[in-house]
C-alpha cells in the first residue's frame, strides 16, 4: 500500500524478496502457527488523510475546557505555570525527541550533558547532592523513595503523612505492597502533619518519614521537628517537593534529609491531563549508589575532553536484573529536558522571582475571601495553594464557575469525608489580580 | 558535528543577564516575613545559569547538533523499534485543548480527552485481542511491574499464596525479572533451546504449583517466533500460572498474531515503540496494560468508561490493586499513539508489520555471509547476529558499533540478548527505504572486511565523533553527578 511512512515500492518489495528467495511476504510468517494467525484486519476505524484527521482531532480537542481558554484556580500537584516560549523550540529539536536513551555517548553528548546540567539543577534547588535523570512523575518518585529506604534501613515500615498528595499515597501503597511494606499513615492537625502523633507512632521499625514540603493543603511543615523524629530512630526522612516552591523555601536538604522526591512539571511542562510530567529523584552522598534509574557522570575521552556517559550502571535492571531493587527503563528524558530549560530561562533570579510571586497572590488571594466573608481551613503560612469552606459540594459550584469560564479548585472532599464542601484553591504566578477579584466574586455569588 | 567542547549552561552564565518575561506582580505585596516562618525563606540562592534567550537557545542548539535521533539517520536499536515519529503527532499533541488540561478539572469539561482515551482503549483492545486496557503505566517496564501485580492479587483472590514465581525465558528483556522482584516474585529463568527458542522440556520441568506466570515476548528477543506458544500456554495454563506478554516486539506481529488469540492474559504495550510515541532521549513512553475478562476486576483505577453517550472515570473497583500512577498515564504520548493509529487505519498497521518483517529479513540475508548467524530462519521484525568471526581477529562487537558511528549511523544494540556470544541486534523498522538499507549493509560490509584486513580502524573507531571512547570507568569510580562551581 501506498502511505506517507511507508516508503517501499512494489519494485522495492520483488526485489528484496527475491534477494531473501521466497516469493511474497506472507512466507516471512509462516513460523506462526496456522491456530494463532489473524485472518483479515483489525475491526478499527479506517485510516484518514492527515487534514480530515487533524480537524477531527481539533474538534475533539475543542470538546474540552483548556487552561488558556479559561481561568485556572485548581492545582493540587499539578500547575498551570509560565512556560517560557523557548522551551518548546528546544523540545522541538528532533535530534532530541527521536533518539532514545544514550547508550551510545559518542553520538549522544547532547542529551547526556543536558541531563548532567538537569542533575545539577535539581541538586540545587532541592539542596541534596546526586540527582538522577528522571522518573515517570512525582508519585512513583516518592514510592521508589520508600522501597529505596526499606531496602536501605532493612525495615518494613513507612511513616507517611496524611498531609501528601492523595494519589502519590496511594502509589506508594501500590508499590509498598509488591515488596511487602507496610505504610502507615501520620494524622494532620490544621493541615499539617501531627507532630505528636508523629512521635507515637515513630519507633526504629520504621524506614522512613514521607512528609510534603509545601504539603498537599498547601502547608509548609516543621521541617526541622519532623527530621529530629525521623532520624532518632534512624529512620530516613523523606521529603516530597515542589520544586518551584524550593526558589523561595529553605530546600528540604538544608533540613537533612536523605531523600528529596518530586515532580518538575511546574517548570516548563504543561499539565497535559495529568501527564508526561517529570519525577526527579534526589539524594544525599551516601545514598548515591541506590539512587534508582539512570545517572550521567562527568568523564575524559582517550584524548583528555570532556564528556558524559551514563554511570553507575551496575545499580540498574539490565545489568542486575532480578537483584535489581527498581525496574525503571525508560524514564522521563525529554520533559527533563524540557525542565532544564525553563530552569535555565527563569534561572537564579527568576527561580525566586517566580516563586515570590506565587506566595503573593495566593496570599492575596486567600486574604479576598477572607474580606468576602469566606472561612479559610487549616490558616498558617503556605506556598500557593490554601482551603476554602463552602457552603455546597465543591462538584457543583466548579459546575457553575465554568459557565462563567473559571476552573475551579480540588475537592478534597473526594478523599476525606470530613473535608466536604472544601475547596483547595491554587494561585500561581499566571493568574492576574483582576482574574482573582472575579474568582472571589463569582464564589461569593454561587456560595451565597 | 561540533569537535570543539561545548561549555556547559552553567559556564555561560553571566550575573545580570536573563532569559524570561514573568506576569507582573499586580497584587499588592506583603513583606515575605509576615508570610513564612522562621528559618523558611531561602538564604542561599541556587546556582542556576543566567544567560539572555538567544544564548540559551544557541546552547541547546549546539547540544542537539552533538546527538543522533532518528529524523538524524538510521537507528537500527533492536528491541527499540526507532521508527520514524510523525510530526502531525506532534502538533496534535500540542493543541490546547490536549496539553493545556488540568487531571482533576471536572469530568463534563473533559470529555474530548475521555473520549480519546476511551477510543484508544477500544483500539488497542481490538489489536491485542484482550478484553480491556488501562492507559495508566508510564513506560513498558511500569506496565510488567503492573501486570503482575494483578496477576499476584488474581493468585491471592483465589487464595493461591503460594504462587510465588515468575518464569522468564533467558533472552528476555532485563525489564522481565527486575519488574518481577519489585512485584514481589522470585525469578526462575527457562532456557532457550538450540533452535533459539524456549526449551519446552526445561519449562515443563519449571513450572508447578508455585508458578505463578511466564512472561514472554513474542517474538522473542532474537526476533524468532515461539512457533510453541500454544503448547507453552497449555503447560502454564495447566499448572494453574498465567502468561504475561512483554508487546516490546508488537510491531512484528500486528494484524498477523494477537497476544490474545495465542493464550496471553496480561499484555503489555509500549506505545512508544510500536506507535510512534516518540523515544525522547530515554523518555517519556507510555505502557498501556491489556487484560483477559479474569483480570478485569484487578486493573489498575480508574478506567475510563462510556454510559450513555457520557465518559466517565470508573473508581468503583473494589478489587483493583490500585493507582500505580498519579492521575491517568501519559496522555500526552496516548494522543501520539491515537493519532498514529487512527492514520495508519487496518490496512496501514498490516502493511507497518510486513515491511518491518520485510527488512529485517532482507538485512539479515545480505549480512549472513558476512557476520555469524546463530538462528537460521525467518526471522520477524528483528535479528541477532553474532560477533564471534570478528572476535577472533581482535575485533569486538563494541568495535563494530564505534566503527558505524563513524559512518553516520546510530549502532544496533549491543551484547543483548545475553544468550548469543557478541550479539549485535538489529532492528530496521519499516519506515526505512532500501536505499537506507543497502547503504548499511555496505556499511557494515566494509567493516567485516576491515576487520581482516585493516583492524585497528575498527578497534581504534569512532574517528569522527565529537568525543572519543570515553572512560567510563573513572566516571563509575570517582563518579562526578553534577557540575560544581570552581572555588
Amino acid at each position: 500500500m501506498k502511505h506517507r511512512y511507508l516508503p517501499l515500492t512494489e519494485s522495492d518489495k520483488n526485489a528484496m524478496l527475491e534477494s531473501i528467495g521466497v516469493s511474497t511476504i506472507d512466507e516471512l510468517f509462516s513460523d506462526i502457527p496456522e491456530k494463532v494467525r489473524f485472518a483479515g484486519e483489525y475491526k478499527i476505524k479506517p485510516a484518514k488523510p492527515e487534514t480530515a484527521l487533524m480537524k477531527e482531532l481539533a474538534q475533539m480537542a475543542a470538546k474540552n475546557a483548556d487552561l488558556k481558554m479559561n481561568s485556572s484556580f485548581i492545582g493540587a500537584g499539578v500547575y498551570d505555570h509560565y512556560i517560557p516560549v523557548i522551551v518548546d523550540h528546544v523540545l522541538s529539536r528532533s535530534e532530541f525527541y527521536t533518539a532514545y536513551t544514550p547508550y551510545q555517548p559518542e553520538i549522544s553528548q547532547g542529551e547526556l550533558q543536558a541531563i548532567f546540567e538537569f542533575q545539577t539543577m535539581i541538586c540545587e534547588l532541592t539542596g541534596m547532592e546526586v540527582a538522577n535523570s528522571s522518573m515517570y512523575d512525582g508519585g512513583t518518585a516518592l514510592a521508589e523513595a520508600a522501597m529505596l529506604s526499606a531496602g536501605h534501613t532493612r525495615r518494613k515500615k513507612i511513616l507517611i503523612s496524611s498531609a501528601v498528595h492523595p494519589e502519590y499515597k496511594d502509589v506508594v501503597r501500590s508499590y509498598a505492597k509488591g515488596q511487602y511494606i507496610d505504610v502507615v499513615e501520620v494524622p494532620h492537625k490544621d493541615g499539617v502533619t501531627d507532630l505528636e502523633a508523629l512521635k507515637e507512632q515513630t519507633n526504629d521499625e520504621v524506614a522512613a518519614v514521607i512528609v510534603q514540603y509545601p504539603n498537599f493543603f498547601g502547608r509548609i511543615e516543621s521541617m526541622k521537628e519532623i527530621e529530629e523524629i525521623a532520624h532518632e530512630n534512624k529512620s530516613l526522612f523523606v521529603v516530597s517537593s515542589n520544586p518551584l516552591a524550593l526558589g523561595a523555601l529553605t530546600p528540604p536538604g538544608k533540613f537533612g534529609a536523605d531523600i528529596v522526591a518530586g515532580d518538575a512539571q511546574p517548570f516548563g511542562i504543561p499539565t497535559a491531563f495529568g501527564g508526561p510530567h517529570c519525577g526527579y529523584f534526589a539524594v544525599s552522598g551516601k545514598l548515591m549508589r541506590k539512587v534508582p534509574g539512570r545517572l550521567v557522570g562527568q568523564t575524559k575521552d582517550d584524548q583528555g575532553r570532556r564528556g558524559f556517559v551514563l554511570t553507575l550502571q551496575a545499580r540498574e535492571q539490565h545489568i542486575r536484573r532480578d537483584k535489581a531493587t527498581s525496574n525503571i527503563c525508560s524514564n522521563q528524558a525529554l520533559n527533563a529536558l524540557a525542565a532544564s530549560v525553563a530552569m535555565t530561562a527563569l534561572g537564579k533570579k527568576g527561580v525566586r522571582e517566580m516563586a515570590v510571586a506565587n506566595i503573593q497572590k495566593a496570599h492575596y488571594a486567600k486574604k479576598a475571601f477572607k474580606e468576602n466573608g469566606f472561612d479559610i481551613a487549616f490558616e498558617g503560612p503556605s506556598f500557593n495553594e490554601f482551603v476554602v469552606k463552602l457552603n455546597k459540594p465543591v462538584k457543583e459550584v466548579n459546575q457553575k464557575l465554568l459557565e462563567k469560564g473559571i476552573i475551579g479548585g480540588y475537592d478534597l472532599g473526594r478523599d476525606d469525608s470530613a473535608l466536604v464542601n472544601h475547596m483547595l484553591v491554587a494561585v500561581t504566578e499566571l493568574r492576574t489580580k483582576e482574574e482573582i477579584d472575579t474568582f472571589v466574586k463569582e464564589m461569593g455569588d454561587i456560595n451565597a | 558535528m561540533h569537535k570543539e567542547d561545548q561549555p556547559l549552561i552553567f559556564e555561560l552564565s553571566t550575573p545580570g543577564r536573563v532569559g524570561y518575561s514573568l506576569p507582573e506582580m499586580d497584587v499588592s505585596e506583603t513583606d515575605l516575613s509576615e508570610l513564612l516562618p522562621e528559618g523558611f525563606l531561602r538564604e542561599e540562592e541556587p546556582e542556576l545559569p543566567e544567560a539572555s534567550e538567544l544564548d540559551i537557545m544557541r546552547h541547546y542548539t549546539a547540544l542537539s547538533k552533538r546527538n543522533h535521533g532518528v529524523d538524524s539517520g538510521f537507528y537500527p536499536l533492536g528491541s527499540c523499534t526507532m521508527k520514524y515519529n510523525p510530526k502531525m503527532n506532534e502538533n496534535v499533541a500540542r493543541f490546547n485543548g490536549f496539553a493545556h488540561l488540568h487531571p482533576l478539572q471536572d469530568e463534563s469539561s473533559v470529555q474530548g480527552a475521555l473520549e480519546l482515551m476511551y477510543d484508544l482503549q477500544e483500539h488497542l483492545i481490538e489489536i491485542t485481542g484482550m478484553d480491556e486496557v488501562t492507559l495508566q503505566p508510564a513506560a513498558g517496564a511500569h506496565g510488567e511491574w503492573t501486570g503482575l501485580m494483578m496477576i499476584r492479587a488474581f493468585h491471592e483472590a483465589n487464595g493461591d499464596h503460594n504462587r510465588t514465581k515468575v518464569i522468564v525465558p533467558d533472552s528476555a528483556h532485563g525489564t522481565n525479572p527486575a519488574s518481577a522482584t519489585v512485584a514481589g516474585f522470585e525469578t526462575i529463568t527457562v532456557k532457550s533451546d538450540e533452535n533459539g527458542l524456549v526449551d519446552l522440556k526445561d519449562l515443563k520441568k519449571v513450572v508447578g504449583e508455585d508458578t505463578a506466570a511466564l512472561m514472554l515476548t513474542n517474538p522473542n528477543t532474537l526476533g524468532l517466533f515461539e512457533e510453541n506458544i500454544l503448547e507453552m500456554a497449555e503447560i502454564v495454563h495447566g499448572a494453574g500460572g498465567k502468561l504475561y506478554y512483554d508487546g516490546a516486539n508488537l510491531n512484528a506481529v500486528m494484524s498477523k498474531a494477537r497476544p490474545g488469540d495465542m493464550g496471553f492474559d496480561v499484555v503489555h504495550l509500549n506505545l512508544h515503540k510500536t506507535f510512534t510515541g516518540p523515544h525522547g532521549g530515554g523518555g517519556p513512553g507510555s505502557g498501556p496494560v491489556g487484560v483477559k475478562a479474569d483480570l478485569i476486576p484487578f486493573l489498575p483505577k480508574p478506567i475510563v468508561t462510556k454510559q450513555d453517550g457520557v465518559y466517565k472515570f470508573d473508581y468503583d473497583r473494589p478489587q483493583s490493586i490500585g493507582r500505580v500512577k498519579p492521575f491517568y498515564g501519559n496522555f500526552g504520548i496516548n494522543v501520539r499513539a491515537y493519532t498514529y493509529i487512527r492514520t495508519m487505519g487496518p490496512d496501514g498497521l498490516k502493511a507497518v508489520t510486513e515491511y518491518a518483517v520485510l527488512n529485517a529479513n532482507y538485512m539479515m540475508r545480505r549480512l549472513a555471509e558476512y557476520y555469524d548467524l546463530p538462528f537460521n530462519r525467518h526471522c520477524k521484525h528483528e535479528f541477532v547476529l553474532s560477533g564471534k568471526r570478528q572476535k577472533k581477529l581482535g575485533v569486538r562487537t563494541l568495535d563494530i558499533a564505534k566503527r558505524l558511528l563513524d559512518f553516520g549511523y546510530h549502532p544496533p544494540t549491543i551484547y543483548f540478548p545475553l544468550n548469543v556470544e557478541e550479539a549485535i541486534m538489529i532492528e530496521p523498522t519499516e519506515t526505512e527505504s532500501k536505499e537506507t538499507l543497502d547503504a548499511f549493509i555496505d556499511v557494515m560490509i566494509q567493516i567485516a572486511k576491515e576487520a581482516e584486513e585493516n583492524p585497528e580502524v575498527v578497534q581504534e573507531a569512532p574517528h569522527s565523533t565529537v568525543v572519543g571512547r570515553l572512560d567510563e570507568t573513572t566516571a563509575a569510580r570517582k563518579p562526578i553527578l553534577r557540575y560544581q562551581k570552581a572555588e
